[in-house]
C-alpha cells in the first residue's frame, strides 16, 4: 500500500514537471529547454508576490503561473519564432535562455535555502495506514485536476481543438486555416503555465532553489523521451513507470541513485527504442 | 531605382592570390599578417604574462576551453553531431589522466597522452550506441552523460566520490606548463584543419551533406562518425587531462555545466572553421574572468550572447572578419 | 548458370500499408532488367530492400548465391551492387570530380584499384576525372571542376552514374535515371548505358519512360500495388492485360 501511494505521488510529481514540456513539443515540435527555468521562475515569482508585494496566498498561486505563461510567450516571440524549424538552434537557444534565467535568478540573490513557499495544507494525514503529507495529496489532486482540465480544454474548446489538430498533423491543420504561429504561442503559454502550476504544487514541499530548475528539465526530458516525444499518453504512462522506479530505488536502494535511474532510463530508451513507448512510427520517415 | 548589395573581392586579395604576391611586401603582409598575428600572439603570450601568474592562468584557461570549443565545432559543423555535454570528454580525460598519474605513478609526460587516448576510447565507446540517433535525441543524450557520470561517481563513491582526490603531479615549471599546452593546441588545430582540407576530410563532410549517398558508395557512415567522435574526444580529453596536472586535483566539478556551455558559446560566437572556436575562447574566457566578481552573471552574459548569435544566425565573428578582410560591399543599382 | 540476383517472396509492410507483397524474380549476369509500374507500385521500395536501405518484412535476396537480405547498405555496395537515387543529391558544395573521390575511399574501390585496371594506387583525383571522361565530361573543359550544385540535370545524372562506377560495381541499379531529362538528353544517355553493359555490368533499371527503356532491356518485370503482375520480354509485358489495367485502368471503368 505504501508503495502504491508513495509511488503514485512521485509519478504525479513527475507528470506535473513533465507535461508542460510534452505539450509544447507535441503541439509545435518545439523543444523548450527553458522549461526548468520557467518552473523555478514561477516559484520565485510566487515568493515575491507573497513576501514583497504582500499579496494573499491564493492570488500568488494564480499569479505565478500566469506570469510564467507571459514569460513563455515572450520566449516564443523573441527567441523561438526566429529559429523555428532548425531543431538544433531551437535547443541551443532555449537552453541558453533557460541558463540565463536560472543563473540570473541566482545572481539576483536567490541563493541558499531561505526561500520557500508554504504548503497549502499543513500537517500529515494517515490514509490506509500510510502517513502522508497533506501537501503531497494536494500534488496528486493538482495532477488530476490538470489532466482533467487539459482534457476538457483540448476536446471542447476551439483553441484546444486547434492544438490537438496541429499536434496530429500540422500541415493539414494549417490547410484548414489554423495559424501555426498563434497555436505555438498558445502552446508555449500553456506549457509554461503548466510548469508554473507544477511549481505551485511541488515547491512547497521543499525550498525554492535554482538547482531545481536543472533537475526539473532533466526529469521532464526523461519522462517525455521514455514516453515518446510528442505523445501525451506516453508522457503519462512514462511518468508512472519512472515514478515508481524512482520510488523503488529510494526505498530499496540508495536514494543517490534516483537521478541515475532516470538518466539510464533515457539512455537505454534512446538506444533500444528511440521513439519511446508511444512515439510515432519512425519507419515511414525513411527517406531515400 | 532598386538597389542591391554586391560583394566584391578586395583588390589586394586578388593580387595576393597568385605567386606574384611574393613580389610585394604589402601583399605578403596581407597574406601572412593575420595568421602570424594569431600564432605569434599565442606563442608569445606565456612570456608576456610571465610576471602575472593570474593572467597566465587565464591564458591557459583560454587554451583549455579552446580545445573543448574546437571539439564542439568539429562535431557540430563538420560532422553534424551537436554535442551539448562537452564536459563529458573533459571529465573522463581528467579522471583517466589523474588515475594513471596517481595509481600507476606515471609522470605527466606520459599520463597526459595516455589519459587523453584512453579517455577518448572510453568516450567514443560510450557515444557509439547513440550515433544513429537524430539530432535532438543525440543532443539530449550528450547533455545527460556528464550528469550521469557525476551522479554515478557520487552515488557509488568511487574515484574519491564528491571530494575527488589530490596529489597529482604538476609540471615543475610554468614555462613548460604553458608552452606544452600552446604547442599541442596549435599543432592539433592546424593538423585538424589540414586533415579536413584533404580528401579524407572530404568524406567526413560528405557524411554531413548526404549520408545515404555515402552509404551507397560502400562506406560505413557509422565508422566515419565513430572516427570523428574519437578525434573530437581527443581534444576534449586532452583539455581535461592537462587541466588536472595544472591544478593537481580532480573532482566531480570536472563534469560541471560551465565546461559544456562555454565551449558552445565560444564556437558559435567565434564562428565555424575551427579557428573561430579559438577566437571565441580568446574572447569569452577573459570576459568570463572579468565578470567572475559578479558571480554567476558571467553565465548569464554568455548565455544571452550565445542566444543572440543563434537567433540572428550570425556566421560568427571569425567568418565575419574574414569576409570583411577579403571582400567589400557596395550598393549597386539593379 | 545460377542467377546473379535471386529474389524470393520479398515483402515490405509499413504498418498496414503493403508496399511490397511476395515479389520474386531472378536476374542473370549480363541482363538489362527493367522494372515498370505506375506510381506507388513499390518500385523504389523494392530497390531499397535490395540494396539494404530498408529491411524487408519477409522474403530473401540472394546475390551470387549469398544471402544478403537485410544487409546494411554499405555492405551491399561493397559486394558490388551500386545504385542511383531517384532524388539526386550530389555533394553540392564540392566540385563535381570530388564527388567521385568519396566512393574511391570505400574498401572495394581501394581493393580493386585504379580505373581501367592500371595503377593499383592511382591518384584518386586522376581516377575521378578519368571516370568523368568515360561519362562524357569533356576532359579539358572546366566542367569536372565546377561545383556540383551548379551543374544541370543531365550532368548530375551522369555524376550519379559516376558515383556508381567509382565503386567498380558488377551491378548498377538505376532508379528512374531518365526522369527529368529531355528526349535528346536521354538519347545521349542510352549509348552510355549500353557501353557500360558491354563492359560487363549488369543493369537493373526502374523506369517510367517505357519506350526508351524497352530499347535497352532484354527482360522486364511489371509491378502494381506492390505485387508482381508479370515478367518476360518487353513486347509481351506491354501487351499483358494486367499491365494495361495497372497503367490505364480497366475496360469497365471507362
Amino acid at each position: 500500500m505504501e508503495t502504491l501511494i508513495y509511488g503514485t505521488v512521485q509519478s504525479v510529481s513527475l507528470l506535473l514537471m513533465a507535461f508542460g514540456f510534452s505539450l509544447v513539443y507535441g503541439v509545435s515540435r518545439l523543444p523548450n529547454f527553458a522549461h526548468g527555468a520557467l518552473f523555478v521562475f514561477s516559484g520565485f515569482a510566487a515568493w515575491i508576490c507573497i513576501n514583497k508585494l504582500h499579496l494573499p496566498y491564493g492570488a500568488a498561486m494564480v499569479a505565478a503561473p500566469l506570469l510564467a505563461a507571459l514569460f513563455g510567450v515572450l520566449i516564443y516571440q523573441v527567441v523561438l519564432r526566429r529559429v523555428r524549424g532548425m531543431e538544433m538552434s531551437e535547443v541551443i537557444a532555449t537552453y541558453a535562455v533557460g541558463l540565463a534565467i536560472l543563473e540570473g535568478l541566482r545572481w539576483a540573490g536567490f541563493r541558499g535555502t531561505s526561500y520557500s513557499l508554504e504548503p497549502m495544507f499543513e500537517g500529515v494525514g494517515i490514509y490506509f495506514d500510510v502517513p502522508i503529507d497533506n501537501q503531497r495529496l494536494v500534488v496528486v489532486g493538482m495532477g488530476i485536476l490538470m489532466m482533467a482540465g487539459l482534457y476538457v480544454f483540448t476536446h471542447m474548446t476551439k483553441i484546444g481543438l486547434a492544438l490537438r489538430g496541429i499536434a496530429q498533423d500540422e500541415q493539414a491543420a494549417m490547410m484548414l486555416g489554423i495559424n501555426s504561429d498563434v497555436v505555438a504561442t498558445v502552446a508555449l503559454a500553456l506549457g509554461s503555465a503548466l510548469a508554473g502550476i507544477g511549481a505551485m504544487s511541488l515547491m512547497p514541499l521543499g525550498n525554492i532553489v535554482v538547482e531545481e530548475g536543472y533537475k526539473v528539465l532533466i526529469y521532464a526530458i526523461a519522462v517525455c523521451v521514455v514516453g515518446g516525444l510528442g505523445s501525451w499518453a506516453g508522457t503519462v504512462i512514462a511518468a508512472f513507470v519512472l515514478g515508481f522506479s524512482q520510488y523503488l530505488t529510494v526505498a530499496y536502494g540508495k536514494s543517490h541513485y534516483q537521478m541515475v535511474v532516470m538518466l539510464l532510463a533515457v539512455i537505454l530508451t534512446l538506444i533500444i527504442r528511440p521513439s519511446g513507448l508511444f512515439g510515432k512510427q519512425k519507419q515511414l520517415e525513411e527517406r531515400v | 531605382m532598386a538597389k542591391r548589395k554586391e560583394r566584391i573581392d578586395r583588390g589586394i586579395k586578388v593580387r595576393s592570390e597568385s605567386i606574384y604576391a611574393l613580389a610585394s611586401w604589402e601583399e605578403i603582409a596581407y597574406l601572412v599578417g593575420p595568421r602570424s598575428l594569431l600564432i605569434g600572439g599565442m606563442l608569445l603570450m606565456p612570456l608576456i604574462l610571465l610576471n602575472s601568474p593570474y593572467w597566465g592562468r587565464v591564458f591557459l584557461s583560454v587554451c583549455i576551453f579552446a580545445c573543448l570549443a574546437i571539439a564542439f565545432d568539429f562535431l557540430a559543423n563538420v560532422v553534424g553531431l551537436v554535442c551539448l555535454g562537452g564536459a563529458f570528454f573533459y571529465g573522463v580525460g581528467s579522471y583517466a589522466s589523474a588515475i594513471i598519474n596517481t595509481k600507476l605513478g606515471l609522470p605527466p609526460l606520459l599520463s597526459i597522452p595516455l589519459g587523453t587516448v584512453s579517455g577518448a576510447v572510453i568516450c567514443t565507446a560510450l557515444i557509439y550506441p547513440c550515433l544513429p540517433l537524430r539530432g535532438i535525441y543525440f543532443a539530449i543524450v550528450t547533455l545527460m552523460y556528464p550528469l550521469l557520470m557525476t551522479r554515478v561517481i557520487e552515488a557509488a563513491d568511487i574515484f574519491g566520490g564528491t571530494e575527488g582526490f589530490r596529489g597529482i603531479d604538476g609540471f615543475g615549471s610554468p614555462i613548460i606548463e604553458s608552452y606544452a599546452l600552446v604547442a599541442v593546441l596549435l599543432l592539433g588545430l592546424f593538423a585538424l584543419r589540414r586533415f579536413l582540407a584533404e580528401d579524407p576530410g572530404l568524406v567526413i563532410r560528405a557524411v554531413k551533406e548526404n549520408d545515404q549517398s555515402v552509404r551507397a558508395s560502400g562506406i560505413s557512415v557509422a565508422w566515419i562518425k565513430t572516427q570523428a567522435v574519437f578525434i573530437a574526444s581527443l581534444f576534449g580529453c586532452f583539455a581535461g587531462a592537462y587541466y588536472v596536472h595544472m591544478y593537481k586535483n580532480v573532482g566531480i566539478s570536472s563534469f560541471a555545466l560551465d565546461l559544456s556551455i562555454m565551449p558552445i558559446a565560444a564556437a558559435v560566437i567565434g564562428g565555424t572553421g575551427l579557428i573561430g572556436a579559438l577566437i571565441g575562447a580568446i574572447l569569452l574566457v577573459p570576459l568570463s574572468e572579468f565578470l567572475r566578481d559578479f558571480g554567476t552573471l558571467r553565465i548569464v552574459v554568455y548565455s544571452l550572447v550565445l542566444m543572440g548569435f543563434v537567433i540572428f544566425r550570425s556566421e560568427g565573428l571569425m567568418n565575419y572578419a574574414v569576409r570583411k578582410y577579403q571582400q567589400f560591399e557596395r550598393w549597386v543599382e539593379v | 548458370m545460377a542467377p546473379m540476383i535471386e529474389v524470393r517472396g520479398l515483402s515490405k509492410h509499413f504498418g498496414g500499408v503493403k508496399a511490397l507483397e511476395q515479389v520474386s524474380f531472378d536476374i542473370n549476369k549480363g541482363d538489362i532488367f527493367g522494372i515498370i509500374g505506375p506510381n506507388g507500385s513499390g518500385k523504389t521500395t523494392l530497390i531499397n530492400c535490395l540494396t539494404g536501405f530498408l529491411k524487408p518484412t519477409s522474403g530473401t535476396v540472394r546475390y551470387l548465391d549469398r544471402d544478403i537480405t537485410g544487409l546494411a547498405p554499405h555492405k551491399v555496395a561493397r559486394m558490388g551492387i551500386a545504385r542511383t537515387f531517384q532524388i539526386m543529391r550530389p555533394y553540392f558544395s564540392m566540385p563535381a570530380y570530388k564527388n567521385l573521390v568519396i566512393p574511391l575511399f570505400s574498401p572495394r574501390a581501394r581493393k580493386i584499384g585504379g580505373w581501367r585496371g592500371g595503377g593499383k594506387h592511382g591518384d584518386r583525383n586522376t581516377v575521378a576525372i578519368d571516370i568523368l571522361e568515360e561519362l562524357g565530361f569533356e576532359r579539358d573543359s572546366r566542367v569536372p571542376f565546377k561545383t556540383a550544385g551548379t551543374l544541370p540535370t543531365g550532368y548530375l545524372k551522369r555524376l550519379e552514374l559516376g558515383r556508381c562506377l567509382a565503386l567498380r560495381p558488377d551491378v548498377i541499379i538505376c532508379d528512374e535515371v531518365f526522369s527529368g531529362l529531355s528526349a535528346s538528353e536521354i538519347a545521349s544517355l542510352i549509348p552510355l548505358l549500353r557501353k557500360l553493359h558491354e563492359q560487363g555490368i549488369t543493369l537493373l533499371m526502374v523506369e517510367h519512360r517505357l519506350k526508351e527503356l524497352f530499347s535497352l532491356t532484354n527482360r522486364v518485370m511489371a509491378l502494381s500495388y506492390g505485387e508482381k503482375i508479370t515478367e518476360g520480354d518487353s513486347a509481351d509485358v506491354i501487351e499483358h492485360p494486367k499491365v494495361r489495367e495497372a497503367y490505364l485502368g480497366s475496360e469497365e471503368s471507362v
